[in-house]
Parts: structure tokens; sequence; C-alpha cells
């Protein structure tokens, strides 16, 4: 629901992390951890992201988003599971004192940035 | 963001993630050429760090103060505000309570809630945006209506929503959720986040139970699944049964 102001931030932190040198360069991917228990839809992000990103050097990027599983640990007994239901029980001891370990990523993790004077690129 | 259930070191937890050093608000480091003409340039940053900042200096702000905050969170219609209207007649004759609460539009929720020995500010997001939700900036703003000297409890009603106030974490102590029987028994695996993140669920008009098809044992169990350790109070804004239980524990955690 709030996936705009999510899409602005975005394009707020990859402006923002160009550095100098390639202040007229252009970014052409975004890649972003989302994770499935963020409260965050992934198909509307990249619509958001698209009308946040116009007359930006944002604007030709692709916005890439990796979704992350939810992964629970049991304090008691250690275990680790991959979450696939809303039940935060522990599948080995039925302990319900678990922890929530991956899942609520909302992450930009970089920028790919498209530089035409780079010659050592290869 | 909650961030007691996001700590730095669980961050790192998949193995493809950069050290902590790449965290900063800063230009990001080139660190590798993907393809000719093309650089990646690490960012690793959360896009809500700005709000989770916010955040935490109002929660160092609100400690400073010795104020202490919940927020009340629930899909419209469950009875947040009546429940912090019969909440607040049970506690201002002993706790200095000042009220935020959040709408999209009107002052109707604070015309409520005025008169119970607390003074109330209305936000209205339409002002901000028209979010969805409260932020950290918006809960800092308001704070600023108050001497936070003379207060003990800040309740913060938030929007009626249960999908994105669970997302942004605004300084609080406490989050409570409120669900309603007349509402599916499977709200709470319908919105998991919102019932992972909250320390206790209000299960509201219960007066109102021998009137509906509504199955009560199957919505505690479905909120158990999602959090089998969260307190639950079933309560009747209306009859105020239950509300001592649910006094009772807001007065442990305040003064806890």
């Amino acid at each position: 629901m709030h996936e705009m102001g999510i899409a602005m931030q975005i394009v707020e932190i990859a402006i923002a992390s160009i550095p100098a040198d390639l202040e007229n360069a252009r970014i052409d991917r975004v890649n972003l951890k989302v994770g499935k228990l963020a409260a965050v839809v992934p198909e509307s992000l990249r619509f958001c992201f698209q009308i946040a990103a116009q007359d930006t050097p944002l604007h030709h990027a692709d916005l890439h988003i990796e979704e992350i599983p939810v992964v629970a640990r049991c304090t008691d007994c250690q275990v680790e599971w991959t979450v696939h239901e809303p039940v935060f029980r522990c599948e080995q001891c039925s302990s319900g004192s678990v922890e929530v370990i991956s899942g609520r990523e909302l992450d930009i993790i970089s920028i790919e940035v498209v530089d035409e004077d780079t010659t050592d690129a290869d | 963001m909650p961030t007691d259930m996001y700590k730095t070191q669980r961050y790192y937890h998949h193995k493809d993630f950069q050290k902590p050093s790449h965290f900063h608000a800063g230009n990001g480091v080139v660190t590798e050429s993907k393809k000719r003409g093309s650089r990646e340039i690490k960012i690793a940053r959360k896009v809500l760090d700005v709000n989770d900042a916010m955040a935490q200096q109002n929660r160092d702000m609100f400690a400073e103060k010795g104020v202490f905050v919940i927020n009340v969170m629930s899909s419209p219609g469950s009875g947040k505000t009546a429940i912090l209207e019969k909440t607040l007649s049970h506690i201002t004759h002993e706790v200095r309570s000042a009220v935020i609460v959040g709408d999209i539009c009107t002052s109707n929720d604070a015309d409520r809630l005025s008169g119970f020995g607390a003074p109330v500010v209305q936000i209205n997001t339409d002002a901000f945006g028209g979010d969805c939700h409260l932020t950290a900036h918006v809960i800092k703003t308001a704070a600023g209506n108050f001497n936070l000297d003379e207060f003990d409890l800040l309740i913060v009603e938030n929007l009626g929503n249960l999908v994105c106030p669970a997302e942004f974490d605004m300084g609080e102590n406490l989050r409570v959720v409120v669900l309603s029987v007349t509402e599916g028994e499977d709200k709470p695996l319908k919105y998991p986040l919102m019932f992972r993140v909250c320390h206790a669920a209000l299960l509201n008009k219960i007066d109102l139970l021998p009137h509906l098809d509504y199955d009560r044992e199957t919505a505690v169990q479905n909120i158990r699944k999602v959090n089998p350790q969260m307190p639950i109070f079933e309560i009747s804004a209306r009859t105020e049964e239950g509300f001592d239980s649910w006094i009772e524990w807001l007065m442990q955690k305040l003064h806890g």
C-alpha cells in the first residue's frame, strides 16, 4: 500500500550513491532484496518505481527484486527452517519461542551504472 | 520497522551480503565491473533506514523524558477508538496520559477521545501525502505539541490498516493489535507481519458473540500460530468485559 513511498526512497538512495566521478552516468539496474514477510508487493513496487524514476538518472533502470524466503529459528532447540505458511511454531520441538532471521528485508543492495567513459571495464 | 526483530547481525545472515562497513549514508563503493562500460556500485542499505533512524531518535527522546509509548493498530472499524476511550477512562486518574491519533481525514477520533483528562493531537495524513500509516517523522512532529515532562504514557492510535503500519517503527515501546469478532477468524494468517510484530492482541466486541457465527477458538488459534507467545485479551469496549486484565497488563508494562 505504501509502495510509492518505498519507490521514492529507493530512487533517492540510488541517486545519492552515485560516486562523484560518475555524475553524468546512467543507472541501468537497481538490485533490491525484499523479504516475503515485508509488507511490499513486488509488482506494485516495480510499477511505482517506473513513475518515481522519471526525470532522474534512473529513468531507464530495471528494478531487479530478489525475494528472500522467511527463515525462522527456534530459540529453544536452535533448529532453523523455511516458513512457507504463516505458522511460527517450532517444527521440531513445538516451542513457541521463535525468531525470524530472514524474510523482513527491504534492502537496496547495489546499482549498476553505465559509464561510457570507462575504458578499463574488462 | 521493529528493530528487535531485525537486529544487525541477522541482517547479514545470507552469505552473499557484504560486510557492515558498506553501510553508510554517503556515496556507494565501486567494487566490480559487470560488463564493459557498466559498474556495480554496492550500497547495502535498508530502504527505510531514514525512518528507522528517526524512530531511534524518538525512542531515545521518550526514554529521556520517561514517557512510555504504545502503538495501537488494527483494520478499520475494529474498535480502536472505543477501546481507547474506555482505557483512558480507567487510567487517567492515576497515569498522566496523552494521545496521538492518526487518520487520513477528519478529527472525529480526536473529538471522541477528548474529555477523558488526556490531551489529544489529531494527525491527518492527507497533509503528509495521504499515507496509510504513521511514520517516525510524523510522531516526532506530533509529540512536539506536548510538554513530554508532564506525561508518563503516550498512546498512538495508528491508521486503520493491518499492512503498512507493521512495517514502520515510530520509536514506540509496545505494539498492540486489535482484532474484532466481526472480522474473519483468519485475519492473523492473512496479515502475519502485523501479528508477529505486536506484543499483545485485543480480541474486541466479544459481547456480539451470541449473535455471530464467529469461531472464537479458531481466531485465538490463528493468532497463536503466528505468534505463539503473544498475550490475548478478549474484551468488549461496549460492556468493558475483560478490561481489568487488559488494564492490569498495560500497567505492568508501563511500570515494569
